[in-house]
């Protein structure tokens, strides 16, 4: 069952065109990655689908309704945290919660007590004085404590802390446990590669991929740095490597996941001191990968 | 004590001069000007003595002296002792809002924001900063002083005398340095910059009205006041020095108490803590109305005062209205003369003008709350919900229109109580309030052109400020100025009737509160058709 579904919108602000196209399907029960590197639309269209912007062309369903002229019917279902939380600085973090969940629908006095404790957020402290992951909690807490069917999440985790954000994947797992739907948008690669089923990745307002993230292959490269005792020669002519750059003391790497422990094996060949292997970020993905891609 | 608490206090004094060299610099300026403006504009006031003492008969009244101050020198009411009478406490007021606005700034502010953690990270002592502003304070406010006894002596008018003049520089001065030491303290004992400025305000607030009280009932109590004693001062009139001595010495036992406190306690720590607030929602606040309600309590509040304040001022002018009348050319011109009513009703029309279009500046900004909100990025936050976009409009709508007219009938009620207790023959309540709501057409009008330029172009929504600022000068000076009818109807309060001199004209007034339905009605419409704006 299509819980979202968007036809090829677009949005212009004044000369820029923000959105060219966009088109995403969330089926029920779905984990769905939406990344893009910063500026590309992910926000834009995120309130597009909330009714607060209207899309120039295309049109968006969510529930089966029209984004825009059923916006507060569809409201009641959905759960949204903006990237970025702008809250009113004299009001404490617990009034905020409540606030938000009965601008929606019930309070669950218990689900909302139990985020409280698990996000160790004091909702007695004016939100004034609220750090920008503790705003971002709040919000997380609002839109967790209700009984909502779709989640749309915009870079929620930017400001919170790895213990939180491993609380934060806690709830997201749940959420999915409990058959909800999820629109989570993100330029953190390694965290869509985490929860998520689907992914679309989206540049320039075009939506440029869609499908599940393993199989898109030559998204799946992997950053490696290396130290050896003698000088590595070969490994930049074969296949799967991306990057190969000498440095002071060691040598930079990219390279495919499916050779990677070729790679490590031919390396180690010459008497490796030290090795480190890192994700690579999204925008390193865009400006080195894509541009191969295309030259092909 | 020891020596290195103080180390690096020179340096300190250097850096805070240069980042406030500006803020200093305009509040400097704007009251020594005011100060020489105002001492002109006395002089010329009135040509003879006969005026000069009808306006002091005016001023020999409770209301006015609650408001002011006491009137030591009505009797010979010479430029010198309007002066004292009549500028020196606002002046003080406006001093005092300077100090505690600059040392919270430069101290708990400062200290919120980390910034005076990187300071004692460098070599300066412990209570550097707190004696730094302090030195930084006095050397501004003793500038102050001798900047306002030479300008005010210079002008050379009679009876502003040396001794007069320095004792005015003094009372300023002082009050700027009392105000200083105690926002210190206060800065000490509060845990952040918002709780140092409300508990400074507050304690500026009470001791105008312990004044006000004091001065109208009891000589003492005023005394306990900090402004009720520099008030004693009585320059160009008695030129009492004891008051200045009295407050130098309580400032500086309130800066000793100041950095005692500030040595026994932690880095960003206070001793009031910050009360935790409520961590739940009250039902109030489910619906926007509530929050919206609830975000704008404080200002609502000071608003209600405000106006009553406003009317009371306004009212208590009445007590000797025919002499201050007499005594005043340019009010003399927009009173007509002719006409079967008594100069007090005829005033008093032109007072509600005055109040309605002041009420008309709540209901906007109360109706303009959304697109604030709007600006601060937090109407995201509701629209996201299941709040349609009419019930956020409209939410703030209802406020702006109860609020509103509410503020009309505290004004009026103002109005009433200050002119009652003055008047031999009171004006009745029915006739003042009704002569205030006959203005509720027009402030609709004004509301309803904020929501049509927030619907129809967001980004000129401010022209209804503009509009509103038109609306004063051409209604207020109009008469003044003999400006043709047809400009005066160019703004919806020069559509309304002067009532109860002119006759109420019904079917005007429903066209007019048509108008302002249909403003609305398309701010409704094109608000649901536009985006939101970042
Ligand atoms: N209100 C606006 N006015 C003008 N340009 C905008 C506005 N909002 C977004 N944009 C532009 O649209 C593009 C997409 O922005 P956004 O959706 O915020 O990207 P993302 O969320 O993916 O980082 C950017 O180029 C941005 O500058
Ligand atoms: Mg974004």
């Amino acid at each position: 069952m299509k819980i979202l579904e968007s036809k090829s919108i677009v949005k212009n602000f004044g000369k820029v065109r923000a959105l060219d196209g966009v088109n995403l399907e969330i089926k029920k029960g779905e984990v769905y990655g939406f990344i893009g590197p910063n500026g590309a639309g992910k926000t834009t269209t995120i309130r597009i689908l909330l009714g607060i912007l209207k899309a120039d062309e295309g049109s968006a369903s969510i529930f089966g309704m029209d984004v825009w002229s059923d916006a507060v019917e569809i409201h009641k279902k959905v759960a949204y945290v903006p990237g970025e939380v702008n809250l009113w600085p004299n009001l404490t973090g617990g009034e905020v919660i409540d606030l938000f969940t009965s601008l929606r629908g019930k309070i669950n006095v218990e689900k909302r007590d139990d985020l409280i404790r698990r996000f160790n957020l004091d909702p007695t402290k004016k939100c004034r004085t609220y750090s920008k992951g503790n705003r971002q909690k709040v919000a997380l807490i609002a839109a967790f404590a209700s009984d909502a069917e779709l989640f749309i999440l915009d870079e929620p985790t930017s400001g919170l802390d790895p213990l939180m954000e491993q609380e934060f994947h806690k709830c997201i797992d749940e959420a999915k446990k409990a058959g909800k739907s999820i629109l989570l948008s993100s330029h953190i690669l390694s965290e869509v590669e985490k929860l998520c089923d689907k992914v679309s990745i989206i540049k320039d307002g075009k939506i440029i991929e869609s499908g599940v993230l393993k199989e898109m292959k030559h998204l799946t490269v992997t950053n490696i740095y290396a130290e050896t005792k003698s000088k590595v020669t070969g490994v930049n002519k074969l296949k799967g490597v991306h990057i190969f750059e000498a440095k002071d003391d060691g040598y930079s790497l990219q390279v495919d996941n499916e050779v990677l422990p070729d790679i490590i094996k031919k390396i180690s060949d010459f008497d490796v001191i030290k090795i480190e292997s890192y994700p690579p970020t999204l925008e390193e993905l865009f400006m080195k990968h894509y541009e191969n891609v295309e030259v092909d | 004590m020891n020596k290195n608490l103080f180390k690096g206090t020179f340096d300190l004094i250097k850096l805070l001069a240069k980042r406030n060299i500006l803020s200093i610099s305009i509040w400097l300026v704007s009251i020594v000007s005011i100060t020489v403006v105002v001492l002109g504009a006395f002089t010329g006031l009135y040509s003879s003595e006969e005026e000069m003492f009808a306006m002091a008969e005016t001023m020999r009244n409770p209301a006015m002296t609650a408001m002011v101050g006491p009137s030591e020198g009505l009797d010979n009411y010479h430029v010198g002792a309007q002066m004292s009478h009549q500028m020196l406490l606002f002046t003080g007021i406006a001093i005092a809002v300077m100090a505690i606005l600059i040392v919270t700034k430069n101290t708990r502010a400062d200290e919120e924001d980390g910034l005076i953690e990187m300071i004692r990270s460098l070599p300066v002592g412990r209570l550097s900063v707190s004696l730094a502003i302090n030195k930084l304070m006095s050397t501004v406010f003793i500038l102050l002083f001798i900047v306002v006894a030479i300008s005010m002596y210079l002008t050379g008018l009679e009876n502003i005398t040396l001794e007069g003049s320095i004792l005015y520089g003094a009372a300023l001065g002082m009050i700027g340095i009392f105000f200083a030491s105690l926002t210190l303290v206060f800065a000490q004992l509060t845990e952040n910059s918002r709780g140092t400025i409300a508990y400074s305000f507050a304690f500026l607030m009470l001791a105008y009205f312990i004044r006000a009280i004091g001065d109208v009932s009891n000589e003492m109590l005023a005394l306990i006041s900090p402004l009720g004693l520099i008030l004693r001062t009585h320059p160009f009139v008695l030129d009492n020095w004891w008051p200045i001595l009295v407050m130098f010495v309580a400032s500086v036992l309130l800066f000793v108490l100041a950095l005692y406190l500030n040595s026994i306690r932690d880095l960003g720590s206070g001793f009031i803590p910050s009360k935790p607030g409520k961590k739940t929602a009250s039902k109030f606040l489910r619906r926007p109305i509530g929050l919206y309600l609830r975000l704008q309590r404080t200002s609502i509040i000071a608003w209600f005062i405000t106006m009553f304040l406003l009317g009371v001022s306004y009212g208590s002018i009445f007590g000797d209205l025919e002499q201050f009348i007499l005594s005043n050319e340019m009010i003399q011109q927009m009173v007509s003369q002719d006409s079967n009513f008594t100069l007090n009703e005829q005033f008093m029309t032109v007072l509600m003008l005055v109040m309605s279009m002041m009420a008309t500046i709540p209901a906007v900004i109360f109706v303009l709350k959304i697109r604030s909100e709007e600006k601060k990025k937090r109407i995201e936050n509701i629209l996201s919900k299941s709040v349609s976009r009419n019930e956020l409009l409209f939410s703030n709508l209802i406020i702006s229109l109860v609020l509103g007219f509410l503020m009309l009938i505290t004004s009026a009620l103002g109005l009433y109580s200050a002119s009652s207790a003055v008047m031999d023959d009171p004006i009745l309540l029915s006739t003042i309030i009704k002569a205030s709501i006959v203005y509720y057409p027009a402030m609709l009008i004004m509301i309803g052109f904020a929501l049509f330029l927030n619907g129809i172009f967001e980004r000129a929504t401010p022209l209804v400020w503009l509009y509103i600022v038109y609306s004063f000068l051409v209604s207020y000076l109009g008469d003044l100025l003999q400006i043709p009818e047809a400009i005066m109807k160019t703004t919806p309060f020069g559509n309304i009737p002067n009532y109860p001199v002119e006759e109420v004209n019904v079917l005007n007034l429903v066209l007019m509160v048509l108008v302002a339905s249909l403003l609305i009605v398309i701010g409704f419409i094109t608000y649901n058709k536009r985006d939101i704006k970042e």
